[in-house]
């Protein structure tokens, strides 16, 4: 197994458009894992933990753009009042440790369905800037997750950034996981609410071949919330909100959880996160 | 050439000190030499080639390609096993390595040695076998029907234990019935099966193996290695945990045969998927139950069902149903019992000891159905118990009388008397998600949180039963070093983490009055300890320790009296024999000068006696230990989530010979117990694990295992030293139940399976 260090961003791209097959590592909290479990064994590695742009962020024409090595304790304790959904979402990732290593840049590699950065990203319209030494090009996030653990990146594409825009109102996750701390997602829920534009964003996660946006729902609240007074919304409302959700989901029974269960556990979720975030509206 | 292991450090502390761990800084700072850690130069590594099927006939197996990899010394197959291609702890029934079937996924086909593990693995893969598959027999009840294919030449039925007590016709004026169904537990010791085997160059071996019984290891290996017992040497190696998965043979058999083949140290080291493979589990089991009562409330039968699935080797199968059996009624006073215990052979993973041995899977049926009968009578649960709790002199459904202290009624009392915790409605605003089901993960505000109580009490043996010789061997010697008194002891006892270590030398340090005790790595040159398992080890190698100090201590006493100073020379004290006035005489260094103070003892407890073949009536059981459990969760009734809120417990621990170990038992072994019920389970389909992970396998964490309040319990048992009972599995027995019967009351669900699952709760 060969092993590439570069220092450079765009050393870095240049080592990938010549060894395609590389496999990039940053925490290293997926690679390491299928490294030590054989699951992989790639001809070669190319370490991006040199290259200080990608654990850096800005913003981008009212943008925030966050470089993919950015950790989950760092999006926490720097980004967690412009981006809270996401702060909710990274605080449920495995333990401190695996927090101070992983970065959303791998969740988007990884592309897992279970990926707990996915549904906020979703949520917020953001989108995934991927690198080539051919150019930069900038995908919705609902477009780069292409089937299981598959994404649209090309073999010679890096992961640069992602953009999304700060909160312009109240945002939510949950997750639900069959112990208490450090779980896998069974199936997870992510809101977020944009005040100004009056729309509201969803994603599922765990609960289908990628995470899902739940468009009819979305839809459904968006003419169903009292934007002006910000009434609650009824019980029925709620629950209509949460059948929706439950149904745009497409899960599966595996040992983690039954199909059914998914299903039911997303309506409860939606309807708990709309409440939630509508009260702090 | 001997591989670094822990070394040996001086003890100091006395019989009801709460000595610390002398290994635990180590362990802290990453600095123990666990037995995956072990290495000497030139050390092959070895890889085990696994069945991935759970039934099929092995047609062939080819070598040629994986001889030729690089890197690899040795390939080995049933072909190579030097001696008797079979073991097992209670009778042979398993081959070290397959040869004319597979009878569970897994199961080890093959050895590779080579330089570096990869390339053992490399090498492993390239094992060609060929197999014509069987359809798996995966289900218990379908492997006791008729049409079955038989596993095993004896038939599928492992073992059947009956137990007829009393009147087998007894009615009584309310009946409750039900079934009820346990998941398979992994002990999931932290420390993966590994060890190192390094060849005499003479024939004969060296193994330094993280095990829980060093000579049956031994006896086992000798046969399968085809060697005298004294050419397979056997030394304890760093322990990560054990809790029942280190009693069988894992690597064991696999590095001596590669180290003997090659002429080279072989070292084997799981991986954690391996390891879900590589050992034993807890028995998966079901159950039906039927209790009938008085109208006041007095027990007047149980009739019960239990069977168990051993899957597909024997291990110790046949002692854990015989467990289940006999304690199937629970802590109370039964006069009849109709009890059916079964377990069969299966190509489901072989299961064997865990904590609790059998005693576990029944105290969830026992104890939901005493909380059926309560509701069935109008009565509170706890009411209930205590009417019926056994006592002193009480007859088992064995017909054994229970004697010494049996405080069942006492240690319900005691749970039940600790305060409760604040409920979620008075914690308000600001509560931490921490303290909420679900955790960090945001599931719940408090929405849909209800709250339960339940409780639980569970016994079982201590010590082996049904007449096996049990006992265990000690030397003890005191010398002079440095200008000091020093004590050495030596046993076979196995350190799992549980202390043997403090407790040995506490034991020799209150007999022998010396300050500076250093207890010897546990090895076959002495004499057996049996196994560190079944509550026992404390207790008889305890007794040995104790008994080989007394007689050192005999010896130091008479040498005073007869050189030196021949009136009222009573014991030894703080390094000096003092006088009847507690004065020093003399100090053991000036005493003794040269001479070396050996003593050796072996100590049995009293003896136990097999089960009546037709009636399961015997006096069958050494010592009984109880518990009692009140756990408080909260559910999340609308996700079916758990959040264990507290645990109390109340034990009678005879004598607490060492209190910060006890209490470390009783922690640990209720988070064991919360484990099985609401989490841990390994998924068998098919006779496949599918979760042979810790990334699906889900262990409880910090956030998941609530603060214990522990009463303990000193009432002393007069047969024992010290009056100590074993400690180590009663905590694991009642703490689940109590758990369930928590998320009964919170939910009015009537569960009926562990662990409990979200969709269980809601669906
Ligand atoms: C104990 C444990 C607990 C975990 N718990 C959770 C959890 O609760 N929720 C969750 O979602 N995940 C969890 N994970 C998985 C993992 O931590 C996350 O997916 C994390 O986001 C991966 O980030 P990383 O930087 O470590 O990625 P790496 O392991 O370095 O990489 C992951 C993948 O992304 C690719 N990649 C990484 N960076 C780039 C880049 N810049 N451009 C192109 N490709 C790239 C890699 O090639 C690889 O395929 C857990 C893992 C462990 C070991």
């Amino acid at each position: 197994m060969e092993f590439f260090q570069p220092a450079t961003w765009s050393e870095a791209l240049a080592m990938k458009a010549a060894h395609p097959e590389a496999m990039p590592i940053v925490g290293g909290t997926d690679v390491m894992v299928e490294l030590n479990l054989d699951h992989r064994r790639p001809e070669a590695i190319i370490d991006l933990t040199r290259i200080s742009e990608l654990t850096q962020w800005g913003t981008d024409d009212g943008l925030l753009r966050i470089g993919a090595g950015v950790t989950y304790s760092q999006l926490i304790n720097e980004l967690g009042d412009r981006l809270p959904g996401l702060a909710i979402a990274s605080r449920t990732v495995g333990s401190p440790q695996i927090r101070n290593r992983g970065t959303v840049g791998g969740n988007l590699g990884t592309a897992s369905p279970a990926g707990d950065a996915h549904p906020p990203l979703l949520a917020s319209d953001s989108q995934v800037e991927l690198a080539s030494t051919s150019g930069v090009r900038r995908l919705a996030v609902g477009e780069f997750f292409t089937g299981p653990k598959r994404n649209a990146m090309r073999k010679d594409e890096l992961i640069a950034a992602f953009l999304v825009e700060p909160a312009r109102g109240p945002q939510q996750f949950s997750k639900v996981g069959t112990r208490n701390a450090m779980v896998i997602a069974v199936c997870s829920f992510a809101l977020a609410i944009d005040l100004e534009r009056r729309r509201v964003g969803s994603g599922i996660g765990s609960a289908g071949p990628t995470p899902l946006r739940a468009i009819e729902a979305e839809e459904f609240i968006q003419g169903e919330l009292d934007w002006e007074n910000r009434a609650r919304p009824s019980d029925a409302t709620l629950r209509r909100f949460g059948e929706l959700v439950a149904a745009a989901a497409k899960p599966i029974d595996d040992v983690r959880g039954t199909a059914t269960y998914r299903r039911h556990a997303l309506a409860v979720m939606a309807r708990r996160c709309l409440e939630w975030a509508w009260a702090a509206a | 050439m001997r591989p670094r292991l822990a070394p040996p450090t001086a003890i100091r502390g006395r019989v009801g000190d709460g000595v610390q761990r002398p290994d635990g800084l180590l362990k802290v700072r990453g600095e123990f030499p666990y037995s995956s850690d072990l290495q000497v130069e030139g050390m092959l590594w070895g890889a085990t080639v696994r069945s991935p099927h759970p039934y099929a006939r092995i047609l062939s197996i080819d070598t040629a390609a994986a001889r030729t990899m690089p890197g690899v010394r040795a390939v080995l197959t049933h072909e190579d096993v030097p001696g008797k291609n079979l073991y097992g702890l209670e009778f042979e029934d398993q081959p070290v390595l397959a040869h004319d079937f597979v009878r569970y996924w897994g199961e080890a086909v093959a050895l590779v040695a080579a330089d570096h593990p990869e390339q053992a693995r490399r090498a492993a893969a390239k094992v060609h076998v060929e197999y014509q598959v069987l359809p798996p027999v995966v289900d218990p009840e379908q492997a006791l029907s008729p049409g079955a294919p038989r596993l095993h030449p004896n038939g599928n039925l492992l073992r059947h234990v009956k137990i007829r007590h009393g009147e087998q016709a007894a009615r009584a004026d309310v009946v409750v019935k039900g079934e009820y169904e346990i998941g398979m537990q992994d002990q999931a010791p932290l420390g993966p099966e590994s060890g190192l085997a390094v060849p005499d160059g003479e024939g004969g071996v060296d193994l330094y193996i993280a095990t829980q019984w060093l000579h049956i290891d031994q006896q086992q290996l000798a046969r399968v290695l085809g060697l005298p017992l004294e050419k397979v040497r056997l030394t304890m190696a760093g322990i990560g945990g054990a809790f029942g998965a280190r009693e069988d043979l894992s690597m064991q058999a696999h590095a001596c045969m590669l180290a003997l083949k090659t002429g080279q140290p072989v070292k084997i080291s799981y991986s954690r998927p391996e390891s879900f493979v590589g050992h034993v589990h807890r028995h998966p089991g079901r159950l039906a139950y039927e209790h009938g009562a008085d109208r006041d409330g007095t027990l007047v039968y149980v009739k019960a069902r239990i069977l168990l699935d051993g899957g597909a080797y024997a291990s110790s199968s046949t002692a854990v149903i015989a467990n289940a059996t006999c304690f199937s009624a629970g802590p109370y006073r039964c006069p009849n019992a109709t009890i059916d215990g079964l377990v069969v052979y299966t190509n489901n993973p072989p299961c064997g000891a865990m904590r609790g041995f059998g005693s576990v899977q029944n105290c969830y049926a026992h104890e939901a159905q005493m909380d059926k009968l309560a509701a069935a009578l109008g009565m509170d649960p706890v009411e209930l118990r205590i009417r019926n709790a056994m006592e002193t002199g009480t007859e088992m459904i064995t017909g054994q009388v229970i004697d010494g202290p049996v405080p069942v009624a006492e240690l319900l009392r005691r749970v039940m008397s600790f305060s409760l915790p604040i409920g979620v409605e008075g914690r308000g605003e600001g509560t931490p998600l921490t303290s909420l089901p679900g955790g960090v993960s945001n599931t719940t505000h408090g929405e849909g949180v209800t709250r339960g109580v339940g409780y639980a009490a569970g016994f079982k043996n201590i010590g082996y039963s049904e007449g096996f010789d049990d006992h265990s061997t000690a030397r003890v010697r005191l010398f002079v070093a440095g200008g000091k008194p020093r004590v050495e002891v030596h046993t076979a006892a196995a350190e799992v983490g549980q202390g043997m270590v403090m407790v040995q030398a506490q034991i020799a340090g209150s007999e022998l009055g010396v300050n500076e005790i250093v207890v010897l790595n546990a090895d076959t040159r002495i004499g057996s300890a049996g196994s560190s398992s079944a509550s026992r080890q404390t207790y008889i190698t305890g007794g040995a320790v104790k008994a080989a100090a007394e007689a050192v201590c005999k010896r130091v006493c008479e040498i005073a009296q007869s050189e030196l100073y021949p009136a009222n020379v009573l014991r030894i004290e703080n390094d000096s024999v003092v006088g009847a006035d507690g004065k020093p005489i003399v100090s053991l260094a000036t005493l003794l000068g040269d001479e070396v103070i050996e003593e050796t003892r072996t100590f049995h407890p009293r003896r136990t006696h097999h089960l009546d073949p037709e009636t399961g009536q015997a006096d069958a059981h050494m010592q009984f230990a109880f518990a009692a459990h009140r756990a408080v969760v909260d559910v999340d009734t609308e996700l079916g989530l758990v959040k264990v809120v507290e645990l109390a417990t109340a034990q009678d621990v005879g004598m607490a010979i060492n209190p910060l170990a006890v209490q470390g038992q009783l922690e640990g072994g209720a988070a064991q117990g919360l484990g099985l019920a609401v989490m841990e389970e390994i998924l068998v389909k098919d006779g496949v694990i599918r979760n042979a992970s810790f990334t699906d396998y889900l262990l409880p964490t910090i956030l998941d295992m609530p603060p214990v309040r522990m009463d303990i319990l000193e009432l002393g048992d007069p047969n024992s030293p010290y009056g100590l009972k074993g400690v180590g599995e009663p905590p694991t027995i009642s703490s689940g139940p109590a758990i369930v019967a928590a998320i009964r009351a919170a939910t009015g669900r009537d569960i009926t399976r562990v662990p409990v699952r979200p969709h269980d709760l809601t669906l």
